[in-house]
């Protein structure tokens, strides 16, 4: 019974408008086990998901046997499709924010599955959802049945999410990226639930992740999969320990490695004082103001020239907040020194002046490149206002020399960010800044839009520009194993506070307060000797 | 065209693209621009002048000299008639004229009809004449252009005044924003329509009186899609990447928020066109708009309301709003189409499809 796999996969092939995206995947998953399909963006892993259950768009094609328990799936009619999906096959998508519907309340957003699939409706339907939501660890179900989903945070409308995928007890889950839009900490209980509810309800699981590190500790089975195709597959434990495809070798291997170049301490060229944020909250009319929101309380530090301050913590901890505050994009409160001078007494011009010195690297690197303008523009428009006596000739020769030592083809400035990969974009996004020569440069989360291989090169890239430059660097990120390669000190911040601070490996390796503890066993460091 | 479209970015490219596939819009578009071009030059189609003469061995470009009378034998130093049957044959005699296909102007009263005025299309008169001899033809081309030209002008000036209000207000956003929303709810409750009138009492209200006083309202509807583009556009990061950058407030409205604003702008564009051309034909039928004896549509309207024994008015009145406005109304579409995402989307997936062929 437990060896009759219970989703099987034979030469799947996926193509859209003959381009193909999945060639001749063949995988399958037992009742009880969690088979874990890993690999980068773009290789294929969600669209073959989608693909063996009919959910793509009408110009894929899909070809290849696939089947779930006896019921062979391409010969399906659209009604028996009905049937099965949200039946016997349940899905967890990644966004939590955007795959609930925010007009509904989650007692209708559960009962509308268990109306259509069992046809359980009123008081039925309202008791079979509190008991799912008890299931997903929900507290104060009841009161949560008539919650909107923009009143429950990331965590908890995962957790919806899952028992509107386990109302109708489904056979096979299919997890796609449940937990990259959650922090490390929730993503654990999250992923410990699904476990859990795999076992009592004698689910099989198809996990797809990116995440090698929650494949090593929440999958059975592992099958790795690179452009569009299976590169290997086997246990858990003997495709860590003894990788047999190149690619699954390389993708281990890209865990960020290495350690800052060690540097003697001067003196800080960048200080803040009780520097702090406070949102105000909007007043009702004839009532009194409420209090004001501390996005940031009021803390110090200082950054050393040649060194990395990473600032660590989860989302709503105030770490951006923190940078555009540093930066002078957000107003804030408290003292900012840099290089001797006072930034929060300076005012516009003689600060956009200064704006020269510190620089910053954004996170999405989608977002942060003016999709209008070629990269050539987009790079030297700072240096263009800031030395207006530049000819374009020599404008032009800066360009290419910071492109090239961002490590891009120095005639690829004519071309559009769109034209670039992730990788390549946020490399743009560098040469930007350090074209200016800055003092310091903010790199708000610049690795967490991108794949681990592509990380890695670009940690090694921003590690080579500090020794080169001298850089200062203030590094944001929740990823502690990019923050281990790249920081001198951390600090690490919990709701706008700050919990510890310290040296980057002595509090990684020896966390004071638990919450960094947490953290630190949430992303499962490796350690390194 | 190549080189134009060299130059456009990857975006406008595929947004011209777009546009270029949708053919109604396309076809609209040329059918309009021939219309507006012809009626550009309504004085070489449509006068009561010749465009050249040739009198005793002499050239004459009576389009664009006023010759007395007394050149051609007349007794008078007045500007010479042309039509008048005396001159005509002094003229005639020794020499020769080209008239325009229309020998009528705008306001040429046609003192020899056979029926009384208004009278019906015939060879003369292809769409016959309104109520006082005068060619209707040449009224309607005279009409287009005047209503075409103000709706432009008044596009462009509420352009110009709605994006610099709407982009200040929701780049700075604030206090700023709130006063210039609440001022602009105090001025949008101004009743224009009383305005006009009042001042066609004050004033002999003439085209650029019109204008002036539109214009001061006209701009009010683009405020609210402009503020939108740039309350939103100011937190994107490439606009905070530009402010980090140290760029002046003013570079980043223009080079990184404005092109984001333009989109929601020029969607908004045909609506504020047609909006301008029904408003004048509107002011015009009721009699508050252009000064009487000027070519407009809204007093053929009204002639042809006046003058129900003579359909050929009101219908060509019509015709020619209809067929303007539809034109319009279909360039508008493929605008707003070529504009939108989904479109370009879908025009991009072609592109990627073509260039992946291109390598297999």
């Amino acid at each position: 019974m437990a060896d009759q796999p219970l989703f099987r996969l034979e030469d799947l092939s996926v193509a859209f408008d003959d381009t193909p995206v999945v060639e001749d995947l063949s995988l399958e998953v037992k009742r009880g086990e969690t088979l874990a399909l890993v690999g980068e963006s773009g290789s294929g892993k969600s669209v073959s998901a989608l693909g063996a259950l009919g959910l793509l768009p009408r110009n894929a094609r899909v070809t290849g046997a696939r089947r779930l328990g006896d019921t062979d799936l391409a010969r399906l009619s659209r009604r028996d499709w009905q049937a099965l999906l949200g039946g016997r096959v349940g899905f967890v998508f990644q966004e939590p924010m955007t795959s609930l519907n925010p007009l509904h309340t989650v007692a209708k957003q559960i009962g509308e599955t268990l109306r259509l699939h069992q046809g359980l409706t009123g008081r039925a339907a309202r008791d079979r959802s509190r008991e799912l939501l008890e299931q997903v660890r929900l507290p104060r179900a009841e009161e949560l049945l008539d919650a909107w989903p923009h009143q429950l945070s990331g965590g908890q409308r995962q957790r919806v999410m899952i028992a509107m995928a386990i109302a109708n007890r489904p056979r096979l889950l299919i997890a796609d990226e449940p937990t990259t839009a959650l922090d490390v900490t929730v993503q654990r209980e999250i992923l410990a639930l699904l476990a859990e509810l795999r076992d009592t309800h004698g689910m099989g699981m198809l996990f797809i992740t990116h995440d090698l590190n929650l494949v090593r500790r929440h999958a059975d089975r592992v099958c790795v999969m690179h452009q569009g195709r299976a590169q290997e597959t086997g246990e858990v434990a003997r495709v860590f320990a003894e990788p047999r495809s190149p690619y699954t070798r390389e993708l281990l291997a890209a865990e960020p490695s290495g350690r800052p170049t060690p540097i003697e301490r001067r003196a800080p060229i960048l200080q803040a004082r009780r520097l702090g944020v406070r949102f105000q909250r909007p007043k009702r009319l004839f009532s009194r103001r409420p209090p004001a929101f501390e996005a940031l309380k009021p803390l110090d530090l200082d950054v050393a020239p040649g060194e990395t301050l990473g600032i660590v913590g989860e989302s709503g901890s105030g770490k951006t907040t923190l940078a555009l505050a540093l930066l002078r994009l957000q107003e804030s409160h408290g003292e900012i020194e840099f290089d001797g001078e006072r930034l929060d007494r300076l005012h516009g011009d003689a600060l956009r002046r200064r704006r020269r010195r510190l620089q910053v690297v954004f996170q999405d690197p989608f977002g942060s490149l003016s999709p209008r303008m070629p990269v050539a523009d987009i790079v030297s428009e700072g240096l263009r206002f800031h030395h207006p006596d530049l000819d374009d000739a020599a404008v032009d020769q800066r360009v290419r020399a910071t492109l090239r030592e961002v490590g891009l083809p120095e005639d690829c400035g004519s071309r559009y960010p769109h034209e670039f990969s992730g990788g390549q974009r946020q490399r743009i996004a560098v040469a930007r800044a350090i074209i200016l020569e800055p003092e310091l440069l903010v790199l708000d989360e610049p690795t967490s839009a991108l794949d681990r291989t592509v990380q890695k090169q670009l940690v090694n890239l921003l590690r080579e520009l500090q020794a080169r430059r001298g850089l200062s660097y203030l590094f944001i990120s929740h990823d502690l194993a990019v923050v281990r390669a790249m920081a001198h000190r951390i600090l690490v911040l919990k709701d706008g506070a700050v919990m510890e601070r310290g040296d980057c490996q002595a509090v990684l390796a020896d966390p004071a307060t638990d919450y960094t503890r947490t953290l630190v066993e949430a992303a499962g460091l490796v350690p390194v000797a | 065209m190549s080189r134009l479209s060299a130059r456009l970015s990857p975006i406008a490219r595929r947004r011209l693209a777009v546009f270029r596939g949708n053919g109604r819009a396309r076809l609209s578009l040329w059918v309009f621009s021939a219309l507006f071009v012809i009626s550009l030059g309504a004085e070489l189609v449509a006068n009561d002048k010749p465009l050249i003469m040739h009198y005793q061995g002499q050239w004459y470009l009576p389009l664009v000299v006023d010759y007395p009378d007394t050149a051609f034998g007349g007794f008078l130093p007045t500007p010479a008639d042309y039509r008048d049957p005396y001159t005509r044959e002094a003229i005639e005699a020794e020499g020769w004229m080209l008239w325009p296909p229309i020998p009528f102007s705008y306001d040429t009263l046609d003192r020899d009809l056979d029926h009384p005025a208004p009278s019906p299309p015939d060879a003369v008169h292809w769409l016959g004449t309104d109520d006082q001899g005068r060619d209707v033809l040449a009224r309607v081309i005279y009409g287009f252009r005047l209503s075409v030209i103000f709706a432009l002008v008044l596009t462009a000036g509420s352009l110009v005044l709605g994006v610099m209000i709407g982009g200040v207000q929701g780049y700075f956003g604030g206090k700023v924003d709130l006063i210039g929303q609440r001022m602009i709810e105090i001025w949008s409750g101004l009743p224009v329509l009383f305005l006009l009138i009042i001042l066609a009492s004050l004033v002999e209200p003439n085209l650029w009186w019109l204008l002036g006083i539109m214009l001061l309202f006209s701009w009010l509807g683009l405020v609210d899609v402009v503020r939108a583009e740039f309350l939103r556009a100011r937190n994107l990061e490439y606009v905070r990447a530009a402010k980090a950058m140290g760029l002046p407030s003013r570079l980043i409205m223009w080079r990184h928020v404005l092109p984001n604003a333009m989109v929601a702008t020029l969607t908004f564009i045909p609506f504020l066109f047609t909006g301008a051309i029904t408003t004048l034909t509107a002011l015009d039928f009721l009699g508050f708009g252009l000064p009487p004896g000027s070519p407009s549509l809204g007093e053929l309207v009204a002639q042809g309301k006046n003058n129900l024994q003579a359909p050929w008015l009101g219908i060509t009145a019509f015709l020619t709003l209809a067929v303007m406005l539809s034109l319009l109304v279909f360039i508008g579409e493929g605008l707003r189409d070529a504009f939108d995402p989904r479109h370009i989307q879908h025009a991009a997936g072609d592109g990627r499809k073509r260039r992946s062929d291109a390598h297999g």
